[in-house]
């Protein structure tokens, strides 16, 4: 029987689908599920209150990364260093209590595998090619970097995983991007992501789950992957993915809960069979120019908000919808920048390496080398480069490239969310600005009153280095 | 969960349109562990006037809320059904709802009724001095005297309601279609199922 050709998407969901009810909603299984101390207190407690169990603890995976601090976790004397802010200390106790009482596997804020929930799961290989992921965390798309079908979930719906495995759902429609031509020497795939949110919207796939299609793809590491997919939640996508190949084969064999052996030839096999199928289509499609992305950041305060570094401050009058009028009128008084204004004359006082978007080895590496030998501008006051996890941070010590920061005058920190988000002590400052790799700059995000300017790695060491927004490609070659 | 089938006591005469669930429990409430509590924080700013309806002595405690339009609009922050919760509230009326809120209440148990503003100024009257019953079965609000307002709501939801059945509970009742799943995946996909057995 010739069955209808169907997309990489379509593929996972069919596979992991119990049974479809008769208003449409499917039970999906799902065979992934990472927690951590903020959205998964009261999803334990629901659990305690009605006697349930957690169905299969060894698909669940606890890791604290939100509102640790990243300042050192251990004393001289080896021991714990408690953590001072009350509610976040009990968040943190929460989860290193329900873990082990639920049966499920934690890793401990001084473990080498510590991390944020998005960087500890790819780079474990907790997270694999064709499997459904969730976690009570928004960029968990993050995942679709490894041909994972990933999205985050609310409260609720970490108690129904825990206590089903499974979850309700209602099936996407499909999207794809498509990414024609070679990016340009310099050009990075956060500037990639932000050029694409720029250009769809932040609704631009609401209520679709994007694969990203092409040879920019095919070419990019997996790290970079993860990078694009991350940002699928700020295009409106609670999804997003790439299509697994021989570099995710690679990326992932040997690590820690990837497959073994027989296993790993098997799940190959079913991987490679998962490519979206000549002749498939997509509910929308979108094409973009590799050559029209130079680097990217964002001026406003949402992430659509996007304009080449070469660029101006845009007017709100340039945009033809009243109600986006008014929102860029508002960003701009937040942002206290004037229609006009040069990307390249905007003086940033923070900077911010790190958050689940680019805070992988070859983030830093990039970052490094636009680093090394040179010293941050004195008006940066408060700059800090945060590992996405403990592996993440050995690696850059052995390849020196924590020295490299440390002697550029920036921090090198403990793993985790940090600044990203601000619950943790890492808060940028109100009114001042900072050049940062994270992936969401609303108001308040980095702090009351924060104003946040999303770059890449590479872009933030540039701004690090000159104060300002900077085009990187003005300093290294 | 408990079964609803009758909310029936002194109602807060609260009548606000607009109720953001930043109202409703504000942010600064969210980094707990506990759904309990959070009833302390519920309506926190308001509640700063002494002449608030929350801390009125006669409907102190009452289980159902009169609203106006729009009820739980903002953040889908799930604390604000978990903080109407713990203030002992099983039932809002209002003339419409936020999509995300009347799910989130849904899925705690609380029942969100819906009517035309004309019931909603008269029960308005009422909860001031009398109580007020919803009958879930029949679709019904009533008043003890002879007002009578019919509801409609979502048979899946009635039912759940009816039955206290939970999504959770709904779910495990399929507990056979689930492990049908799991022995295809352990035999077909076995690098799946081990997870985190698999731990060097
Ligand atoms: S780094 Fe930021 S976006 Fe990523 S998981 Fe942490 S808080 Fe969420």
């Amino acid at each position: 029987m010739a069955s209808r050709p169907r997309t990489l998407y379509e593929k996972i969901w069919d596979a992991h689908e119990v049974e479809r009810r008769e208003d449409g909603t499917s039970i999906l299984f799902i065979d992934r599920h990472l927690v951590h101390e903020v959205t998964s207190p009261q999803a334990f407690e629901a659990l305690r209150l009605s006697g349930r169990k957690v169905r299969r603890p060894e698909l669940t995976l606890a890791v604290p990364d939100h509102n640790l601090p990243t300042t050192a976790r251990i004393d001289a004397a080896g021991k714990r260093i408690p953590i001072a802010d009350v509610e976040s200390a009990q968040q943190l106790a929460a989860l290193e209590k329900n873990a082990p009482e639920f049966g499920v596997r934690y890793i401990a804020p001084t473990d080498i595998n510590q991390g944020i929930v998005h960087v500890v799961g790819p780079e474990t290989g907790f997270s694999l090619p064709g499997a459904t992921i969730v976690c009570g965390d928004s960029h968990t798309s993050c995942h679709g970097g490894v041909g994972a079908l990933a999205f985050g979930i609310g409260t609720s719906e970490v108690e129904h995983v825990l206590a089903t495995q499974t979850l309700l759902l209602k099936q996407s429609k499909t999207m794809e991007i498509r990414v024609e031509g070679d990016l340009l020497p310099g050009v990075t795939a956060k500037d990639l992501i932000l050029h694409i949110i720029g250009v769809i919207g932040t609704a631009g796939g609401t209520g679709h789950v994007i694969e990203y299609r092409g040879k920019v793809f095919e070419e990019m590491s997996i790290e970079s992957r993860l990078t694009v997919c991350n940002m699928s939640i700020e295009g409106g996508a609670r999804a997003g993915l790439v299509a697994p190949d021989e570099k995710t084969f690679a990326y992932l064999k040997g690590r820690e809960y990837a497959p073994r052996g027989e296993d790993w030839d098997h799940a190959v096999a079913w991987w490679t069979s998962l490519r979206t199928d000549e002749g498939a289509t997509f509910d929308k499609s979108v094409v973009i120019n590799a050559a029209d992305v130079q680097p990217t950041v964002t001026w406003g305060t949402s992430p659509e908000d996007t304009v080449s570094i070469g660029g101006v401050v845009p007017a709100p009058e340039s945009f033809a919808d009243p109600s986006k009028q008014k929102a860029a009128q508002a960003s701009l008084d937040y942002m206290g920048l004037t229609p006009g204004q040069k990307m390249t004359d905007i003086e940033v006082q923070n900077i911010f390496i790190g958050s689940c978007t680019n805070s992988r080895i070859e983030d830093l590496r990039a970052a490094a080398k636009v680093l090394e030998g040179r010293k941050k501008a004195d008006n940066v006051k408060w700059a800090i480069v945060v590992p996405g996890s403990g592996l993440v941070k050995r690696q850059a010590e052995e390849e020196g490239l924590d020295r490299i920061f440390i002697e550029a005058g920036l921090e090198w920190r403990e793993p985790g969310c940090s600044a990203c988000l601000g619950m943790n002590p890492d808060k940028v400052p109100a009114g001042e600005r900072c050049a940062s790799t994270s992936n969401r700059n609303f108001v308040g995000r980095q702090g009351p009153g924060a104003r946040t300017h999303l770059v890449s790695p590479a872009m933030a060491a540039a701004a690090a280095v000159t104060g300002r927004l900077t085009d990187v490609r003005e300093l290294v070659d | 969960m408990e079964p609803v089938r009758q909310v029936e006591g002194r109602a807060y005469p609260f009548g606000m349109k607009n109720v953001d669930t930043d109202i409703i429990i504000p942010a600064h409430w969210l980094k707990t562990i506990s759904r309990d509590g959070l009833g302390r924080g519920a309506f926190e700013a308001l509640r700063k006037d002494p002449s608030n309806v929350f801390d009125r002595e006669d409907v102190k405690g009452a289980p159902i809320i009169v609203a106006g339009d729009n009820f739980g609009c903002g953040s889908s922050r799930e604390h604000a059904a978990w903080a109407l919760l713990d203030m002992g509230v099983k039932a809002v009326i209002a003339p419409s709802f936020s999509d995300i809120f009347s799910g989130n209440a849904f899925k705690n148990g609380i029942l969100t009724v819906v009517l035309p503003q004309e019931a909603i100024d008269r029960l308005m009257e009422v909860a001031e001095t009398d109580p007020i019953t919803i009958d879930l079965e029949n679709q019904t609000v009533t008043t003890p005297f002879q007002d009578r307002f019919t509801f409609e709501i979502d048979s899946f939801r009635k039912h759940c309601l009816l039955e206290g059945l939970d999504e959770v509970g709904l779910t495990l009742a399929r507990g056979d279609a689930i492990s049908a799943y799991e022995a295809r995946q352990a035999k077909d996909m076995p690098w799946f199922a081990k997870g985190t057995a698999l731990a060097a």
